[in-house]
C-alpha cells in the first residue's frame, strides 16, 4: 500500500488498510474533528467507497441494512461527542436484531480524556450498554488487532455491534500493522457445534410429534444462506408446519403451503393457534420475545419445546424448555438432518394430517383479511398492490416502525432471505430510509423500497438528501394516514380513544418536500389510481417519496392485545370483544 | 393450564422456587473497564449485587478475579452466568456456593471508642472472636477480624453498644474446596 512511511504507518492509514483486510468496500459515516486525519486516510484511497450520511443514526440504520442485506458486517465512521451520541439509537438497534457492525468513533487526544475537552464524550462508557463490545485503543500498535478482533467479535457467534474509539493522536501517531492472525481469541469463542446428544434428544422429540410446529426467527437468516437451505430441507422433510417471527421473514418461502404466515401480537390466527396447541416446538433462532410469546403463564402450554440458539443467555431467559441445543443454525440443522435420515425416521403421517386439518380450518378463518374501501385506500391494499406489482423483481424491502410495518409484515411476502430490513426488537421509528439507502449500496441495481408511516419517515427524512447525493433510487412508499396509527390504535383499545399527541399535525406535502430535495414526489388517493401511480413510481429511475393517502382510523389486526394468550386474539370482526386487563394496560 | 412461569416478561415475580445465594467467582481479562461491563451487567438487568470484591490474581496473564456474592432463584443465577459468560473478557464463571462448593472469607476493620468497662469488655470480646487489635489510643481501637460474613456480623452487632464508631468490609472472597483450580 501505498501509504506506508518507512514500515509504519499513522494509525489512520491503519484503519483504512484493516478495513480493506477486512474486506470492507463502503462505509458510511460523517466527519468531524475527531476523525479528520481517517477521513484524510480515505481521501488518499479509492478501493473503500465512502457514503456521507446526513445524520450519525443515518450512518448506522444504513449499515445495518447493507449487512442485513448482505451478510457482511456493515461499517460506520462518526466523530466523538455527539457524532458517537448520535450513533447510540442504531447501535442499539443492531444489538437487539443482532446485526453485526463495526462503528468507528474520533475520540479526543488521549492527554484531553477525562477533561471535558469540546465534542468529548464517553464513548465506551456510553456504547457499553450497547454494543456487544467495545474498544478505547489508546496504543497505536494495537490499532489493527483491535479492528481485526472488532470485525470477528460483530460477524461471529451471536452478532451485534462492536465500537472502536480512536483517539486522535493515536490517529496520527506512526504505528506497526499487523495482519488478520489465526490465533484463537483469548476468551471469545462462541460455541457453534452442537451437543450430540441434544440432538438426539430433539429428534426423539421431532419424531414422535403429533402436533409439531417450528418457530423459527432471525437466527436462522444470521446464520446465512446455508442456513435457509437446511431449514427449507427440514421442513419439507417433515411435513410440519413453520411460522416466522418479524426477523425471520423470507428464510423460508411465504409462498409455501407449510407456511403459516407471521406468529405474535399481529401474528396470524393460524401461527398463533398453531403454537399455543402444539405439543412439540421447534425454535430455530429464535429469542421468544414478548412480542412473540403474549403471555407466559399461557403461552404453549402443552409443548415440549426445542430451543436451537447460539447465545447461551437466550435459553430459558423467557420460556423454559426442555431440549436446550447450543449452537449455528445452519451446523445444528444439518445435525438434525443428518441424525433424522440416519435413524430412517417417518413423520407420523396420520397424525399429521389430522393436525393440518385443524391448521386449515383456521386457515379458514382468513385472519388478514379486510374489507377493501370504495374511495379510500386500505393500506392493507395499498400493501397487496405494492407487493403484486414487484413480486417478479429484485426487490428488497425496508420498513419503519408502526402499523404500516405489520402490514408490510402481513401483506407483503418474502420467498427469500435478507430481503427485508426491519427494526424487531427496538422499534426504531425512522430506521427505513437509511436502511433503504444502505441496501441500495450494498445492492445498486435492485429495487429498494421503505414502507412507510407518515410519522416514523420525518424522523430520518433528510437521510433522502442521501439518496440524491449518491444517485440511490429508493422507493419510500408512506402509507399516509395522519396518525402514528399504532399509537392512536392503542389509544382506541386501551385509552378510552383519547388521542393524546398522536395526530401527525402540520405534515409537510411530501410531493413538494421530494422535488425540494431533489427526488420525486408521487400521490395517490384513491384505489382506482393506486396501480397507475405505483407503476410510475417503479419506471423513475431515481429517488422517489411515494404519498399513499389511506384510511386514516383502519386498525392493524389479528392482534393479541398485551398480556393476553395466543388464544385470545382479536381478530378484525371481533373488535367489539376487546378486554384488556388492568395488569395488560401497564405492559408495552 | 399455567405453570410456574412468570405472567408476561414485565412480571418477573410470583416465582415458586426460592431465591438462594449464589457466590459468583468470575476471572477476567484485566482490562480498563472490565469490572465496569460485569456491573453494568447487574444493574442493566435489575440483578442485585450483595457483595463484590476484585483484585489482579495473575499478574503474568494479567487476569483479575472477580467475587460476586447474589441472590437469586436458580433460574435466575443460570441466567446471570450466562449473561456474564457471554461477556467477551470473561474467562470463566463459576458458583462457589452450589456448581464448585467453596469456602468464603471476608475481612472487617472495626472501630470502638469507649473507656472503662466497655473498653474492657470490647477487648475481651475481641479475643473470643481472635480479632487483631492493629490501632490504640486511649480511647479506641481498632480490630481486623477475617471470617464468615456471618461472624463478622455477629462481631459488629456485639461491638454497636460497646461504641462501634465505624466500620469498613471488603466483601466475601472465595475459592473452591480440593486439590484443584476451579
Amino acid at each position: 500500500m501505498a501509504l506506508e512511511q518507512g514500515g509504519q504507518m499513522t494509525g489512520a492509514q491503519i484503519v483504512v488498510r484493516a478495513l480493506l483486510e477486512q474486506g470492507v468496500r463502503h462505509i458510511f459515516g460523517y466527519p468531524g474533528g475527531a476523525v479528520l486525519p481517517i477521513y484524510d486516510a480515505l481521501f488518499n484511497q479509492d478501493q473503500i467507497e465512502h457514503v456521507l450520511v446526513r445524520h450519525e443514526q443515518g450512518a448506522a440504520h444504513a449499515a445495518e441494512g447493507y449487512a442485513r442485506s448482505t451478510g457482511k458486517a456493515g461499517v460506520l465512521l462518526v466523530t466523538s461527542g455527539p457524532g458517537a451520541t448520535n450513533a447510540v439509537t442504531g447501535l442499539t438497534d443492531a444489538l437487539m436484531d443482532s446485526i453485526p457492525l463495526v462503528c468507528i468513533t474520533g475520540q479526543v487526544p488521549t492527554h484531553l480524556i477525562g477533561s471535558d475537552a469540546f465534542q468529548e464524550c464517553d464513548t465506551v462508557g456510553i456504547t457499553r450498554a450497547c454494543t456487544k463490545h467495545n474498544f478505547l485503543v489508546k496504543d497505536v500498535n494495537d490499532l489493527a488487532r483491535v479492528i481485526h478482533d472488532a470485525f470477528y467479535i460483530a460477524t461471529t457467534g451471536r452478532p451485534g455491534p462492536v465500537v472502536v474509539d480512536i483517539p486522535k493522536d493515536v490517529q496520527f501517531r506512526l504505528g506497526e500493522y499487523a495482519e488478520v492472525s489465526n490465533i484463537l481469541h483469548k476468551t471469545y469463542r462462541p460455541q457453534t457445534e452442537p451437543d450430540p446428544v441434544r440432538i438426539e434428544q430433539a429428534i426423539e422429540l421431532i419424531a414422535g410429534a403429533k402436533r409439531p410446529v417450528f418457530y423459527t426467527g432471525g437466527g436462522v437468516i444470521n446464520s446465512g444462506p446455508r442456513a435457509t437451505e437446511l431449514l427449507r430441507e427440514l421442513v419439507r422433510l417433515t411435513g410440519f408446519p413453520i411460522t416466522s417471527t418479524l426477523m425471520g421473514l423470507g428464510a423460508y418461502p411465504a409462498s409455501d403451503r407449510q407456511w403459516l404466515g407471521m406468529l405474535g401480537m399481529h401474528g396470524t390466527y393460524e401461527a398463533n393457534l398453531a403454537m399455543n396447541r402444539c405439543d412439540v416446538m421447534i425454535n430455530i433462532g429464535a429469542r421468544f420475545d414478548d412480542r412473540v410469546t403474549g403471555r407466559l403463564d399461557a403461552f404453549s402450554p402443552a409443548s415440549k419445546k426445542i430451543h436451537v440458539d447460539i447465545d447461551p443467555s437466550s435459553i430459558n431467559k423467557n420460556v423454559r424448555v426442555d431440549v436446550p441445543v447450543l449452537g449455528d443454525c445452519a451446523t445444528v440443522l444439518e445435525a438434525l438432518l443428518e441424525a433424522w435420515k440416519a435413524r430412517g425416521e417417518r413423520p407420523d403421517v396420520a397424525a399429521q394430517t389430522t393436525w393440518w386439518a385443524q391448521i386449515d380450518a383456521w386457515r379458514a378463518r382468513q385472519s388478514l383479511a379486510y374489507q377493501k374501501g370504495e374511495d379510500a385506500i386500505k393500506p392493507q391494499y395499498a400493501i397487496e398492490r405494492l407487493y403484486q406489482l414487484t413480486r417478479n423483481r429484485d426487490t428488497y424491502i425496508t420498513t419503519e416502525v408502526g402499523q404500516h410495518q405489520m402490514w408490510a409484515a402481513q401483506h407483503y411476502h418474502f420467498d427469500e432471505p435478507n430481503r427485508w430490513m426491519t427494526s424487531g426488537g427496538l422499534g426504531t421509528m425512522g430506521y427505513g430510509i437509511p436502511a433503504a439507502v444502505g441496501v441500495q449500496v450494498a445492492h445498486p441495481k435492485s429495487l429498494v423500497i421503505d414502507i412507510a408511516g407518515e410519522a416514523s419517515v420525518q424522523m430520518t427524512m433528510q437521510e433522502i438528501s442521501t439518496a440524491v447525493q449518491y444517485r440511490l433510487p429508493i422507493k419510500i412508499f408512506i402509507l399516509n394516514n395522519e396518525y402514528m396509527g399504532m399509537v392512536r390504535q392503542w389509544q382506541q383499545l386501551l385509552h378510552g380513544g383519547r388521542y393524546a399527541h398522536s395526530y401527525s399535525e402540520a405534515l409537510p406535502d411530501f410531493v413538494k418536500l421530494a422535488e425540494a430535495y431533489g427526488a420525486k414526489g408521487i400521490r395517490a388517493r384513491t384505489p382506482a389510481e393506486l396501480d397507475a401511480a405505483i407503476q410510475q413510481m417503479l419506471d423513475y429511475d431515481g429517488p422517489v417519496i411515494f404519498d399513499c393517502v389511506v384510511e386514516k382510523l383502519e386498525n392493524c389486526y389479528p392482534m393479541i392485545p398485551s398480556g393476553a394468550a395466543h388464544d385470545e386474539m382479536i381478530l378484525p370482526d371481533a373488535v367489539d370483544a376487546v378486554g384488556v386487563s388492568e395488569a395488560g394496560k401497564m405492559l408495552v | 393450564m399455567t405453570s410456574n412461569q412468570p405472567a408476561s416478561a414485565y412480571f418477573l415475580v410470583d416465582d415458586q422456587a426460592r431465591p438462594r445465594k449464589a457466590t459468583l467467582s468470575v476471572t477476567v481479562d484485566n482490562e480498563v473497564g472490565a469490572l465496569a461491563r460485569v456491573v453494568a451487567l447487574f444493574s442493566g438487568r435489575g440483578y442485585n449485587i450483595e457483595s463484590l470484591t476484585v483484585a489482579e490474581t495473575d499478574h503474568q496473564k494479567h487476569t483479575s478475579r472477580i467475587t460476586i456474592v447474589t441472590s437469586g432463584t436458580n433460574e435466575v443465577i443460570t441466567q446471570i452466568m450466562s449473561q456474564i459468560g457471554r461477556l467477551v473478557p470473561v474467562h470463566r464463571v463459576v458458583d462457589l456456593a452450589v456448581e464448585k462448593p467453596g469456602v468464603e472469607r471476608e475481612m472487617a476493620l472495626i472501630k470502638v471508642a469507649g473507656e472503662g468497662n466497655k473498653r474492657a469488655e470490647a477487648l475481651r470480646l475481641s479475643e473470643v472472636f481472635r480479632a487483631r487489635v492493629i490501632d490504640i489510643t486511649h480511647t479506641s481501637f481498632i480490630f481486623e477480624l477475617t471470617g464468615t460474613p456471618e461472624k463478622i456480623d455477629a462481631f459488629v452487632d456485639l461491638m454497636i453498644p460497646l461504641g462501634m464508631v465505624e466500620y469498613s468490609r471488603t466483601g466475601v472472597v472465595a475459592i473452591g474446596r480440593g486439590a484443584e483450580a476451579q
